[in-house]
C-alpha cells in the first residue's frame, strides 16, 4: 500500500486560502449504507474513509498493526477495522445502533450512516434513512439480491430517498463475471421498479480490492459508468427537505427580546423569502407581510430553504410555536384526519385508540390511530390484515388528529409530510408517520354554531356543568358513592345525570369488549358522551374503572378547562378483592376471566386527583358528602 | 448591514443544523445550560448560541466546570465571552473534590475523574437543569459515532441506553419526566476542520495557547508540559526550557501535553493541522 501519499496529504503545497473556500464551499451528502455482515460494507466503509485521506498516521500505523493481529486479510489491511474496530468498542452493552462516519473528497464532503442490516435493526436503519439523500445497497455477488436487500430497497424508497446506488461488491471472487453482474441487475431492476424506482444505478466493487471505488477497474473493463465514490461526487443534490416549493417555516421560537421587537424563529422548509413577500400563517390562515429577515450578520435580503432565520412582520399578527409561516397562495392544506404509512418502533404494541401525541414540524398534538387497514410485507411488499403493529412493522392505516393541522403530503415535502409519535405516560418515539393524504379536509367539516350556547343551557339550570370522573378498581364503590352524590345533588334542584360502566356496557358499547383497545375505546365514547351532556348544562357523574391514565388524560382535553374533575376512589386491591361483592377478583384469579384490572390488567392510579376518597378511613356516607362539598365549591 | 444569502454550503448547513437543534430544546425544556470549557469547540458553540436567538441574548446560562487547574489564559477569556454575550456565567466547582484537595499532579486520572464525572452529577442536581448543551462531537473520539444528538439521562444521572429514542428527520421529542434530564450535542457533526474554519471565518476570539508561543515547558514521559503557574511542582533537576508550543485540546494544564509548532496564527494552524500526523486526542494524558 502506498501510504506516503497519507501522510503528507496532497494539500501540502496549496494556497491555503484556495484550500479554505474549497473547503467551506463543498456541498455535503449524506448517505446511507444497507447491507449486512458479510456482505463487505464494512470493508467498504473502511476502504471510502481511506481513500479519502482522512487518516491521521497514527491512526493508519494502527490500522496496519491490527490488521495483521486481527484482521482476516492475511497481510493486508482490513478496511473493515476501521469501521468495526469502532464497533466494537461502542458496542459495550448498548444496543447495536446507527453509527455515523465522516469524510471528505476535494469535492465533497460526506456523512455516512452506518446501520445494521437484519430485520430488528428496520427501526434504525428507518432512523438513518430519515436523514439520507442517497443509500447504497451492498450486494454480495456470491449471494445475490437477498430478501433482506429488497427490504433495504422498499425502506429507503418508502423514506423518500430518491437516489439509491446498488453496490454489488466482492466481484474480485467471482473472477470479475459480467454475467454475474448483470443478472444481478436485473433482478434488482425488476423489484425496484415495482417499488417505484425508476433510475437503476449498479455498480460492480471489489470493496477489498478496490476496484471501481476511486477509480475504474482495469479487471472490469466492460462496466463504462462512473466508480462508486465519482458517482457520489457527481450526484446532483436536492434538499433535504424535498422538492422546490413554495415557501413554508414552521415557527420554533418567538424572539422578543424587548416591546418594541416581536419576530419569528425557525428553520425554512421549503422555497424562498424576501421583505415585503405576502404570507400567512396556518392554522390561523391570517395574512401579513415580511418585514425583515433577521440574522445575527445583518438583515438579509433573500432566504432560502434550510436556513435558520428570524422574520418580523410588518402586522402583529397572532403567532406562535408551531404554527406554520407560508406563502400567501396558494396555501397549505389543513385536515385532521390522513391515511399514513405507520413505522412501529416501541417494544409495545401499536394501541389503537389510544391517544399519542404527535410531533410534526415543530408543533405537538394529541393524535390517534384507527386499526391498521393491513399490514406491509417488507419482504414480499404483499398487504396482510391486522389489528396492531408490534416492533419495526409497517402498515398502513388512518391518523386523527385533536385539532386540524397544515401538512403536505410526504412524497412533496418531508418537514411536512413525516411525523413521530411520543407515548404520553413513557415519553417515548414510540411511532413515525409519513402522510400520503387527507381523509377529510378539516375545512369541510363546519362546526354548526347554535344560538342557545351551554353557557345559556347551564345558566337556566342555574348550575356549572361539570362531569365528576370517579376511577377506581372494580369494587371500589365507585357506583355506590356515585349514586349517593347524585342523590344529594337533585335534593338542591341540580340537574344531574349518572353514567355507569355497567349500564353503558348494556347499550351504547355493547359491541366493545375487555381488551386494552375496547376499554380505549369505551372510554373514548363516554368522554364524549360526557361532553354532549355538559354542553347541555349537565352535571355528569361516571363511574368507570376507566384503568389507564392516557384515557382519563384524553377526557379531561375533551372539556373546558376546569370542568372536569377526577375523583380517585382508593381501595386498596386486598380489600376489594375480600369483598368481591360481584364474584368477578375470584373468577379471575381462576382464570374464568381476563384483562381484569388489578389481576392481569394494570390499574394506573392518579397522581394529582381534584379529589381522592381514601376508602379505609371512609364510609360512603362520608365519601358523598366530601364529594358533594367539593363540588359546591367548584362553582355550584 | 444587507447582504444576500450564502448558498447553502458545508458550513452553513452545519450552523443551521446547530441552531435549530438549539431553538427546539430552548422551547422544549424548562431549564437549559451550556457547558462552557472556554475551549475552541465551546467558543464556536457560543458563538451559534448567539446566532440562534439574536437579538435576544441567549436564554439560558453558560456554566464553566472549574477544576481551578485550568490554564491562566482560559480564566481570563471566560469572563469576557459570558460578559460579551450577555449571558449569566455560573462557575461549578466541585465541593467534594475541593475539600479532598484533589489535585491532577497527586491524583491524576482521579482527578479527571472525579471532576468530569461528578460535575454531570452534581450540576443538574444543584441547580435543576433539564437539558445540558455540550459541545462533543461524533468524529471526534471514537467511542461517540453512535451518539444521538439528544442523549437520556435518568434521574440517577446514567446514560439511559434503553430510553434513548429513534432521531428520525429534525424532530427531536425532548419530552422527559420529572428528574430526568438530556444531554445535547448541536455539534455532533461537525469535524475538527470545520471548528476551526468557521472560527476563522467568522472571527471567534479563542485562547491564544491554541497558537505556538515561547511558553516555559518541561518534558514528562514523552509528554511536553507547560508550567503554567507557580503550582507546578517541578522534580528534581527539572528546570523549565523555553519552546515555541501550540495546543490542539484544553484540559487541566498539567495534564495536558503541548505541541512543538512555529503556527502563530490561526491560518496557520489550520495548514499545520492537514500536515498533522496524529489525530487530536493524543495530546491529552487523559481522554475525558
Amino acid at each position: 500500500m502506498k501510504n506516503q501519499m497519507y501522510k503528507a496529504g496532497s494539500q501540502a503545497n496549496e494556497d491555503i486560502d484556495v484550500y479554505l473556500d474549497r473547503n467551506q464551499n463543498k456541498s455535503v451528502l449524506r448517505f446511507i449504507t444497507c447491507g449486512s455482515v458479510g456482505d463487505g460494507k464494512s470493508t467498504l466503509v473502511g476502504r471510502l474513509l481511506y481513500e479519502s485521506k482522512m487518516l491521521f498516521q497514527d491512526q493508519l500505523t494502527q490500522l496496519e498493526e491490527d490488521s495483521k493481529k486481527l484482521g482476516t486479510r492475511g497481510q493486508d489491511i482490513d478496511f473493515a477495522l476501521l469501521v468495526d474496530g469502532l464497533s466494537a468498542q461502542r458496542d459495550q452493552g448498548i444496543t447495536i445502533d446507527v453509527t455515523y462516519h465522516f469524510f471528505a473528497t476535494q469535492k465533497r464532503r460526506f456523512i455516512v450512516a452506518d446501520t445494521p442490516g437484519h430485520e430488528q435493526y428496520t427501526r434504525n436503519m428507518i432512523t438513518g434513512a430519515s436523514t439520507a439523500q442517497l443509500a447504497v445497497i451492498v450486494i454480495d455477488a456470491c449471494k445475490g439480491v437477498l430478501e433482506q436487500s429488497r427490504r433495504h430497497i422498499y425502506l429507503c424508497h418508502l423514506l423518500g430517498i430518491r437516489n439509491i446506488v446498488l453496490a454489488v461488491n466482492k466481484m474480485d471472487l467471482i473472477g470479475y463475471d459480467q454475467s454475474v453482474f448483470e443478472a444481478i441487475v436485473s433482478d434488482y431492476t425488476e423489484f425496484a421498479t415495482i417499488v417505484g424506482i425508476s433510475e437503476h444505478i449498479a455498480i460492480p466493487i471489489s470493496g477489498f480490492r478496490g476496484d471501481n471505488i476511486v477509480a475504474c477497474s482495469d479487471s472490469m473493463a466492460w462496466y463504462t459508468g462512473l466508480p462508486l465514490l465519482a458517482h457520489l461526487e457527481a450526484l446532483e443534490l436536492e434538499h433535504r427537505s424535498g422538492m422546490p416549493q413554495d415557501f413554508c417555516m414552521p415557527v420554533q421560537w418567538i424572539n422578543s427580546p424587548h416591546s418594541g421587537f416581536r419576530g419569528f424563529s425557525g428553520r425554512i422548509a421549503s422555497g424562498t423569502i424576501e421583505p415585503g413577500d405576502e404570507v400567512r400563517i396556518l392554522p390561523s390562515a391570517r395574512t401579513s407581510k415580511v418585514d425583515r429577515i433577521v440574522t445575527f450578520d445583518g438583515d438579509l435580503n433573500k432566504a432560502s430553504a434550510g436556513q435558520s432565520i428570524t422574520l418580523t412582520l410588518n402586522e402583529e399578527v397572532d403567532c406562535s410555536r408551531g404554527q406554520i409561516i407560508t406563502a400567501a397562495a396558494p396555501p397549505l392544506e389543513v385536515a385532521d384526519q390522513f391515511e399514513i404509512t405507520l413505522i412501529w418502533m416501541d417494544e409495545k404494541a401499536l394501541l389503537p385508540g389510544r391517544s399519542y401525541y404527535l410531533k410534526i414540524g415543530t408543533q405537538m398534538v394529541s393524535a390517534s390511530l384507527a386499526e391498521p387497514k393491513y399490514q406491509v410485507n417488507v419482504n414480499t411488499l404483499g398487504h396482510t390484515a391486522t389489528k396492531t403493529l408490534e416492533l419495526n412493522e409497517i402498515g398502513v392505516t388512518t391518523l386523527t388528529t385533536e385539532r386540524p393541522i397544515p401538512f403536505a403530503p410526504f412524497a412533496k415535502n418531508r418537514t411536512l409530510g413525516g411525523f413521530i409519535l411520543i407515548d404520553k405516560m413513557t415519553n417515548a418515539t414510540v411511532g413515525a408517520g409519513l402522510i400520503k393524504f387527507a381523509l377529510r379536509r378539516a375545512q369541510n367539516i363546519h362546526w354548526q354554531p347554535t344560538d342557545v350556547t351551554r353557557d345559556h343551557r347551564a345558566q337556566l339550570k342555574k348550575q356549572k356543568a361539570i362531569v365528576l370522573w370517579m376511577t377506581g378498581l372494580s369494587g371500589s364503590g365507585k357506583s355506590t358513592i356515585a349514586n349517593a352524590v347524585e342523590l344529594k345533588l337533585t335534593q338542591i334542584n341540580r340537574h344531574t345525570f349518572l353514567l355507569d360502566g355497567d349500564n353503558v356496557r348494556h347499550g351504547l358499547n355493547k359491541d366493545l369488549g375487555f381488551t386494552e383497545a375496547d376499554r380505549i375505546e369505551n372510554i373514548r365514547r363516554v368522554g364524549e358522551v360526557a361532553k354532549l351532556m355538559t354542553d347541555a348544562g349537565l352535571i355528569v357523574i361516571t363511574a368507570f374503572i376507566s384503568p389507564f391514565k392516557s384515557e382519563r388524560e384524553m377526557v379531561r382535553n375533551m372539556m373546558e378547562d376546569g370542568e372536569f374533575i377526577e375523583v380517585f376512589i382508593d381501595a386498596p386491591l386486598s380489600a376489594v378483592e375480600k369483598r368481591d361483592v360481584k364474584g368477578l377478583y375470584a373468577k379471575a384469579r381462576a382464570g374464568q376471566l381476563a384483562n381484569f384490572t388489578g389481576i392481569d390488567s394494570p390499574y394506573e392510579a392518579p397522581e394529582n386527583p381534584e379529589i381522592r376518597i381514601d376508602t379505609t378511613q371512609t364510609t360512603i356516607d362520608e365519601a358523598a358528602q366530601i364529594i358533594f362539598e367539593a363540588i359546591l365549591k367548584f362553582g355550584n | 448591514m444587507t447582504q444576500m444569502a450564502p448558498s447553502q454550503n458545508n458550513l452553513s448547513e452545519l450552523e443551521s443544523d446547530a441552531i435549530e437543534i438549539m431553538r427546539e430544546v430552548v422551547s422544549e425544556a424548562k431549564n437549559p445550560v451550556m457547558l462552557y470549557s472556554v475551549g475552541k469547540t465551546s467558543a464556536v458553540m457560543l458563538h451559534l448560541a448567539k446566532k440562534a436567538f439574536f437579538p435576544s441574548s441567549p436564554p439560558f446560562p453558560l456554566m464553566h466546570v472549574d477544576t481551578t487547574w485550568e490554564f491562566q489564559e482560559i480564566y481570563k477569556l471566560r469572563d469576557k465571552a459570558a460578559q460579551d454575550a450577555g449571558m449569566e456565567l455560573i462557575i461549578h466547582q466541585n465541593s467534594e473534590a475541593m475539600e479532598i484537595g484533589i489535585n491532577p499532579f497527586e491524583h491524576g486520572v482521579l482527578h479527571t475523574e472525579i471532576w468530569k464525572a461528578e460535575e454531570l452529577k452534581q450540576a443538574p442536581d444543584n441547580y435543576g437543569f433539564d437539558a445540558t448543551f455540550d459541545g462533543a462531537r461524533r468524529n471526534d473520539v471514537t467511542s461517540r459515532v453512535s451518539d444521538r444528538i439528544l442523549s437520556f439521562r435518568s434521574a440517577q444521572h446514567r446514560l439511559a441506553s434503553r430510553a434513548q429514542r429513534p432521531e428520525l428527520w429534525s424532530l427531536y421529542n425532548a419530552r422527559i419526566a420529572a428528574g430526568e434530564s438530556i444531554r445535547v450535542f448541536p455539534l455532533a457533526n461537525w469535524t475538527e476542520l470545520d471548528i476551526w474554519q468557521y472560527i476563522y471565518i467568522e472571527r471567534i476570539d479563542v485562547v491564544p495557547l491554541y497558537f505556538a508561543a515561547l511558553r516555559p515547558t518541561v518534558e514528562r514521559d514523552g509528554m511536553l508540559l507547560m508550567v503554567d503557574d507557580e503550582r507546578f511542582p517541578l522534580e528534581q533537576g527539572e528546570i523549565p526550557v523555553m519552546r515555541s508550543i501550540r495546543f490542539r485540546t484544553l484540559g487541566c494544564y498539567p495534564l495536558t501535553g503541548a505541541l512543538e509548532s512555529e503556527a502563530a496564527t490561526l491560518i496557520e494552524v489550520i495548514q499545520e493541522m492537514f500536515l498533522t500526523t496524529t489525530s487530536e486526542r493524543q495530546g491529552r494524558a487523559i481522554g475525558n
